[in-house]
This record gives structure tokens, C-alpha cells and sequence, in this order.
């Protein structure tokens, strides 16, 4: 950084403050810290050198089915769970949501209902459940309800697979949880925009697709990033019917082998990465949803990197009066720029 | 004689069991400007919210343009609108807000455009262009790309303002446009409004600006514990109030 004179900085319109101007005082000393910074560290290196001189981790054997053919269609049959149930899910949630905020007393019951059976019981109980399907409606069958005549049957099991009782249960338990989410965001949203969205003469469905569910989604977005990364992991719960995902396909190589705790690690090292790429695509969402919402979005990390490189006399942002920092803000009422504030 | 704009007789609005509105009379005609005055709590913003039907009354007829508000009237009977019918009518009635209620995740333009392009079916291109119109009748032509965040008080409410002209109601309700605004950024929207008003647009405007209502205002009315207690030329109200609860008012707000 080169100290610049105040007089260049108040030709560059900047604040006129030199580095000769700011307080220099003598910072105070915390010695408490310093010691429990030291601690810490002495900690984490411990861990850390047992990772690689304890023999029984094996990580020969962690590497060596890493890539194992059988492991990685664990994760893409993982992976498929996860976002169908997800997508399922999420729908869900919106439609028992705006059932529940709804003034239909019935409809409102229904997915009070709903929401209380799907969230009271375990989500294993209710992977089982639709795992033995079968045994407790032998047929589906469409036709005329109340003892009509029937048009098509279908056996039960040839209906519903595996793959789809993995999918009902764990996709029907998330919409209940969904649900509370999104109703949640829903209630955040102040009444006025519904009210000025109904006086331009909108529906109120559209008032709610296109006006409060997108500021809804600003809350809604972190503990729907919960619910994905939580799902990830709930994931490994269908081995109880017999769908073969991550987990199972490690436990099957490990029965076999013996090597219970590297392939257990393998296991966790894929579910971490999963969850870390959910993290950063969760990180862009909600930046997309909080446009407008600030003065100033975060710089994304690859934003962040180029200013590092690319400001080299970068002075230190000093925050005005609204708190938003003069160096690089906009201005208020300003044209946003592509430094931070892009519209859309 | 024709029709006015607005016509309400013996509008009564009951809240559970708070009566809000207990019996208003008043008529405004087309091109009028009509303010309406009075302390908080007399029904004032309730009776506009009736206008376009975000409420509904609880007795009495109210119609605009000489059309029942929320109801259609078939031998003698009262038949609810449906939705679509209270849409549709809402469409040609702008509403402006006292907490301006723009849409925060949209631009300036994208809060002028949202309606037209989205509930009158106008093609894009189109909406823009009388969008930006409308942005620089309120002086804002520049920021329509600001987010409301980005905008001040003054300036939010006057892109308000040109979102609601966007629809081209007939009639304009404005409810208490400036009174969640800094002092010195009244002018500007009171200046977007007293144009409006010059255009011909039939507004009828709750407000606290006495100064607007005497200079702008058609008639004036004051409004207490859900009555309309005085109406009138506005100088003629303002000058010389006939009842003692108006001039209690006015004695406090001038």
C-alpha cells in the first residue's frame, strides 16, 4: 500500500483523511488469546499427526475403493434419492404451506394433519412402511370409489419398487418439514406487499409466485440448504428396504473384507464432498434471492480474488455515514455496478 | 348530470364488533381532487381500502363509476363478484400506499412493468417504453435500475406513483402518500401529485398536508369516529369550520 497525500485523494473524491491523520494508539495486549490460540492449534496437530501415524485407518484401503465401481453407484443412486425426494419435497412443502395459510377451514385441517402424522413418526417407521406396502394394500386399483366397479388393478408390488417406497417416504416426510419452512417465509413477507400486488389486480396466485414467494425465498433458502444436506445423509436410511445407496454399498464391501473403518471413511469422505458442493451452490442461490435486498451483495469468492489481485493500492474501505464502504459502495440511488450490485 | 366516479351511501364497516365506518355519504366527480382529513382512528384509510374492495363493507352501496363495488345487483338482489370480476376492476383503480409498498427484489422499472406486462397481458417491449415514460413524469427516469433499497423515501413513493399510473386507472386512492416521509422530501411528491392532479385524474387522497388540500384539493372532508363531519370547498372548511370537532382538529394540525 503507498500512503497517498490528502490532497490526491481529495482530487480522486475520497475522503480526506491521509495515513498521517489516523490515531496511532498502542493496542491492548490480551495474553488470554495468544494461550488459548496456542492450545487450540497444539490440539488440532495431535489429531492431525494421528490421522497419518495410526495404522488402523488404513488409508491405502480409504483410496483403494474411493473409486470402487460398486461405491460410486452407491453415491449416483445417493445422489438421485437426494434431489428427486428433494424436488418432490420442496413442491410439496409449497402446496401444504399455502393449504395450511389458506382461509379454507378443511384444506387448513388437511395439512395441519399432514404435517402432524409426517414429523410425529420416525422417518425409518415410515421408510418401512412404504417398503411393505404390499402386505397392507395387496392392490391399487382405479375405478369407482365405495364399492363401484373397478376399471384397472394393479398388484401393489409391481407398482411401487423399491426404488419408488425409498423415494415416497423420504420425499412425503420432507414436505412436511418443507412446509413449516416455507410457511414460515411466507409470514415474513408484510401484508402491504399482498395488498399492493391485489390493488394493481392480481390474482392473488400470482401475488404469490411472483411477489412474496421470491422475497419469501430470502428466508426460506438457509434452512432449506439444512433440509438438502440433511436429506444427503438420510439418504443412508433406505438400506432398511433394501435400496443399495452410498452406505449400503460400503457396508456390503466391509462385510465382506472386514475393513469396517476405512470404508466407513470412504463413505463420510463422499457425503462431505456432496454436502461441500451443496454449500457453495447454496452460497449463489441465495445471492440470487437477496437481490434488492441490500445495498450491496457479497462479492463472490472468485469477485474477491480478482479485487485481491487486481487492487493493488487498495486502500483500506472506510464506511460513511449509511454504512456502506465509500471505496467501492455504491452510491445510494446510484446505477448499480458489476462490482457487487448487478441487477439480476 | 353524469356519473360519479365515486359514490358512497350509508358505508358502514364493521370490524367483529368495532364499528369503523358508521355511515359514510359523499360522491366524488370525475376530475375531482378530494382530500380527506381527520385524526387516526377515523375510518379515513378503511373507507379508500372499501373503494377497491381490500375491504369489504358490511352495509350500506358504494360504486364507481356507477358500478356496484364487489357486488352485482340482479332483481333486487345482491350477488357477490367472483374474483375474477374484483380483479378486473381493481385494475382500474391505482393505489398508493403510506409505507409505498414497492416490491423490493424488483428495479424501479421492474415494479412500473410488473402489472401491465403480467396482469393486462402488454407486450414487453411496450410496457417498458410507457415504463420509462411513466419513471420520467416523476422525475426518475435515471434511476430505473435502482432497487427501493437503493432509493430514498421520496423517491420510492413517486416510482409508487407511476407503478399504480401504469394500469391507467380512472381514479387514483392515495393513503397518506407523505406521511412516512422525511420533511424535506415531501415537495417532490406532492409536486408529482399536484401535476397529476392538473392532468385531469380523479384522485381522492388521505392526507395530513393541509397546505395540499386547500392548494390542489376540489373538496374537502373531515372525517371523526367514522362519520363524515364536514364537507365542503376546502378554503371554505378550512377558514371557517361550522363544527366544533372540526375546528378542535384544526386547531391542532394548522
Amino acid at each position: 500500500m503507498s500512503p497517498m497525500s490528502s490532497e490526491t485523494r481529495l482530487e480522486r473524491g475520497e475522503p480526506g483523511l491521509s495515513d498521517a491523520d489516523m490515531i496511532k494508539a498502542v493496542p491492548v495486549r490480551r495474553p488470554g488469546r495468544w494461550i488459548a490460540t496456542v492450545i487450540v492449534l497444539l490440539l488440532l496437530a495431535i489429531l492431525v499427526q494421528s490421522f497419518f501415524t495410526n495404522p488402523n485407518f488404513h488409508w491405502d484401503i480409504v483410496f483403494r475403493y474411493f473409486l470402487d465401481g460398486s461405491v460410486l453407484v452407491g453415491l449416483l443412486h445417493t445422489i438421485e434419492l437426494t434431489v428427486i425426494s428433494m424436488i418432490i419435497g420442496i413442491i410439496g412443502g409449497v402446496i401444504l404451506a399455502v393449504m395450511r395459510l389458506s382461509s379454507n377451514p378443511i384444506l387448513s385441517s388437511i395439512s395441519w394433519l399432514y404435517i402432524w402424522f409426517f414429523r410425529g413418526t420416525p422417518l425409518l417407521v415410515q421408510l418401512l412402511f412404504w417398503g411393505f406396502i404390499g402386505a397392507l394394500y395387496k392392490t391399487i386399483s382405479i375405478g369407482i370409489p365405495f364399492g363401484g366397479p373397478q376399471f384397472v388393478a394393479f398388484q401393489t408390488q409391481d407398482l411401487i419398487s423399491v426404488f419408488t417406497a425409498a423415494i415416497l417416504g423420504l420425499a412425503l416426510n420432507e414436505a412436511a418439514y418443507m412446509a413449516e419452512i416455507v410457511r414460515a417465509g411466507i409470514l415474513s413477507i408484510n401484508e402491504g406487499q399482498m395488498r399492493a400486488a391485489q390493488s394493481l389486480g392480481m390474482s392473488s396466485g400470482l401475488a404469490m409466485r411472483r411477489i412474496v414467494l421470491p422475497q419469501a425465498m430470502r428466508v426460506i433458502i438457509p434452512p432449506m440448504g439444512n433440509e438438502t444436506i440433511s436429506m444427503l445423509k438420510n439418504t443412508s436410511l433406505v438400506s432398511v428396504i433394501g435400496f443399495s445407496d452410498l452406505l449400503y454399498a460400503s457396508q456390503l464391501i466391509y462385510s465382506r473384507n472386514y475393513q469396517t473403518i476405512p470404508l466407513l471413511i470412504t463413505a463420510s469422505l463422499w457425503y462431505l464432498i456432496v454436502t461441500s458442493v451443496l454449500t457453495i451452490g447454496q452460497f449463489y442461490v441465495e445471492r440470487h434471492f437477496s437481490r434488492g435486498s441490500s445495498r450491496q451483495l457479497p462479492p463472490t469468492p472468485w469477485q474477491r480474488i480478482r479485487r485481491l489481485l487486481f487492487t493493488q493500492h487498495f486502500v483500506p474501505p472506510i464506511p460513511d455515514a449509511t454504512g456502506a464502504v465509500a471505496t467501492s459502495a455504491v452510491a445510494p440511488g446510484s446505477v448499480p455496478t458489476d462490482d457487487g450490485g448487478e441487477p439480476r | 348530470m353524469s356519473v360519479p366516479m365515486v359514490r358512497a351511501e350509508g358505508v358502514h364497516k364493521r370490524y367483529g364488533r368495532l364499528d369503523v365506518l358508521k355511515g359514510i355519504d359523499l360522491e366524488v366527480r370525475a376530475g375531482e381532487v378530494m382530500c380527506i382529513i381527520g385524526p387516526s382512528g377515523s375510518g379515513k384509510s378503511t373507507f379508500l381500502y372499501c373503494i377497491n374492495h381490500l375491504e369489504k363493507i358490511s352495509a350500506g352501496r358504494l360504486s364507481v363509476d356507477g358500478e356496484l363495488v364487489g357486488y352485482r345487483e340482479h332483481k333486487g338482489r345482491l350477488y357477490e363478484l367472483r374474483d375474477r370480476e374484483v380483479m378486473a376492476k381493481r385494475r382500474q383503480i391505482g393505489m398508493v400506499f403510506q409505507h409505498f409498498n414497492l416490491f423490493p427484489h424488483m428495479t424501479a422499472l421492474g415494479n412500473v412493468v410488473e402489472a401491465p406486462t403480467r396482469v393486462a397481458g402488454v407486450p414487453k417491449a411496450k410496457a417498458v417504453k410507457r415504463g420509462m415514460e411513466l419513471l420520467d413524469r416523476v422525475g426518475l427516469a435515471d434511476k430505473y435500475r435502482s432497487y427501493p433499497a437503493q432509493l430514498s423515501g421520496g423517491q420510492q413513493q413517486r416510482v409508487a406513483i407511476a407503478r399504480a399510473l401504469a394500469m391507467d386507472p380512472k381514479l387514483m386512492l392515495f393513503d397518506e402518500p407523505t406521511s412516512a416521509l422525511d420533511p424535506e422530501l415531501v415537495g417532490d411528491v406532492l409536486d408529482v401529485m399536484r401535476e397529476l392532479a392538473k392532468s385531469g385524474m380523479t384522485m381522492v387522497v388521505v392526507t395530513h398536508e393541509i397546505g395540499f388540500a386547500r392548494e390542489v384539493g376540489d373538496s374537502l372532508v373531515f372525517m371523526d369516529g367514522g362519520v363524515v363531519v364536514e364537507s365542503g370547498q376546502p378554503r371554505e372548511v378550512l377558514s371557517n369550520p361550522q363544527h366544533q370537532r372540526t375546528r378542535a382538529f384544526l386547531s391542532k394540525v394548522l
